[in-house]
């Protein structure tokens, strides 16, 4: 006791904080994303369906369209301010497609806009955004070398 | 450090709560809460000094004292560069001493203030702190409009301004020593886990407060820490157990926990945080107790988890500090 902050402390410490450690619902959370995701994929298929069908175009093109639509809506409702609570229900369901990205962006702008076009939302917008870009190139790089050294391109 | 005060007394508190805080059990002990996370204003940072400065308005009112009665304030916050404090004090000109230890901010201010009064230099002071859930978000986390998924054992910034206005003149509760804490390392790494952070801190300054005084833990009718939230609380009444041999567990409680209702506020998580979450319940609750003499030695512990988002991005580990004032009635 009189040895305050030693290491032994320290341990007994950690083991204390282990004890009191709330289990998370991670099954429960994994199915929630697995369930709202797939709801998503399946939205973005029908979308293209649609898009394919009505317009004549080919389906890369409607995949196109789909991506659009699905950034359109998710920053969207972001500035509607309802997007972040959906976010914090499905989790990883809605952060890891596209709409992710979108409410990444969407929520800095609208966070720093106050702080004017350039030293607000200019700076801050890829705040959290940009590391998806730099290892989105970076691995689209690594992968198409792996592509063009092994099926030679 | 303990320090026994002879003559520093409170004359008055005041808090203004946000919306969350309304929501809670405490409602009807603020003197004002408001609707809209902006108050008026175009920023969160511009909306949190309002609120403090509302606060201190409002305990210069509930004195009655003009701005020429106060000698000093002291005032601090979790914004960098203690921007609420500033741009909060600057209408009245008092005096202005500025400062930052996280959540521990509110103690610090009462154990400057009381230093000060009983050094015989000045008669009143007032001390005054903030935080704002949005304006901390943006600082410490992601935007706010990001729904970024957070843990059980994460807490809630609590949102208002809260201020206490110390004197030399009795008003029958008297400051009555207080014990600044040191800053503790303890290998805590979680920001979403700030309870574990700073229950150290806590305990140790409980036990060299109760050292120091010679006291026992049922000395007191209330000891009440900052904001270690409802993981916290159960870490800190262990660790006083099996460490210090100390049990706390009859006449102890934690702020954090008492600002929201748990059950029904889910998205509170583990509780209230910031420097204003202790501030909400000792200047409302607590106060009213202590005038009604339904309690009548209390020991505020505040907490504060040093955190720094730069420092956790650089792998260190998160410090903690913990201020202790005992506030007495007297006959």
């Amino acid at each position: 006791m009189l040895l305050l902050g030693d290491d032994m402390e320290k341990k007994k410490y950690e083991e204390i904080v282990a004890k009191h450690k709330p289990t998370e619902t991670r099954g429960q959370n994994a199915f929630i994303a697995f369930v709202t995701g797939g709801i998503v994929g399946v939205i973005g298929q029908l979308l293209t369906e649609a898009y394919s069908s009505w317009f004549d175009i080919s389906s890369k093109d409607a995949a196109t369209f789909m991506l659009v639509t699905l950034i359109f809506l998710a920053s969207l409702f972001t500035a509607l301010g309802f997007f972040d609570k959906w976010v914090t229900f499905c989790k990883c369901g809605l952060i890891i497609p596209i709409t992710g990205f979108a409410h990444s962006m969407t929520s800095a702008g609208i966070e720093y806009r106050k702080e004017g076009p350039i030293f607000g939302l200019g700076s801050n917008i890829f705040k959290l955004a940009g590391s998806v870009i730099l290892y989105g190139v970076v691995s689209a790089w690594f992968f198409g070398l792996l592509r063009l050294l092994i099926m030679g391109g | 450090m303990t320090f026994e005060y002879h003559n520093v007394f409170i004359e008055e508190t005041s808090t203004v709560a946000g919306p969350y805080e309304a929501k809670g059990p405490l409602k009807k002990y603020f003197d004002k809460t408001f609707d809209n996370l902006y108050h008026g204003e175009k920023s969160w940072e511009m909306a949190e000094a309002k609120v403090l400065e509302e606060s201190i308005d409002f305990v210069l009112k509930k004195a009655k004292k003009s701005k020429e009665d106060i000698d000093v304030i002291i005032s601090g916050d979790l914004m960098n560069q203690i921007t609420s404090s500033c741009y909060s004090s600057e209408k009245f000109n008092f005096p202005f001493l500025g400062i930052y230890s996280a959540c521990a901010t509110s103690v610090e201010g009462i154990i400057l203030g009381s230093t000060l009064i009983d050094s015989g230099k000045v008669s009143n002071v007032i001390a005054s702190t903030s935080s704002h859930n949005m304006s901390s978000e943006k600082q410490f986390r992601n935007p706010t409009e990001y729904g970024a998924p957070k843990p059980k054992t994460a807490t809630f910034t609590a949102t208002g301004g809260a201020s206490i206005l110390l004197t030399n003149e009795n008003t029958g509760i008297k400051v009555e020593s207080s014990t600044i804490g040191r800053i503790l390392d303890y290998n805590q790494t979680d920001p979403l886990h700030m309870g574990s952070v700073m229950a150290p801190a806590a305990a140790d300054t409980i036990y060299r407060h109760l050292h120091d005084m010679n006291r026992n833990p049922e000395y007191y009718d209330l000891i009440l820490t900052g904001d270690l939230g409802l993981y916290g609380k159960e870490i800190l009444i262990d660790f006083m157990k099996t460490e210090y041999g100390l049990d706390i567990s009859n006449n102890y409680n934690d702020c954090g926990v008492m600002l929201y209702d748990l059950e029904t506020q889910k998205e509170v998580l583990a509780g209230g945080s910031g420097p204003v979450c202790s501030a909400l319940v000792n200047y409302s609750l607590v106060m009213e107790m202590l005038r009604k003499k339904k309690m009548k030695k209390v020991l505020l512990v505040a907490t504060g988890a040093l955190f720094s988002p730069t420092m956790v991005y650089q792998h260190e580990n998160i410090l903690s500090i913990a201020h202790a004032v005992s506030l007495e009635v007297i006959q």
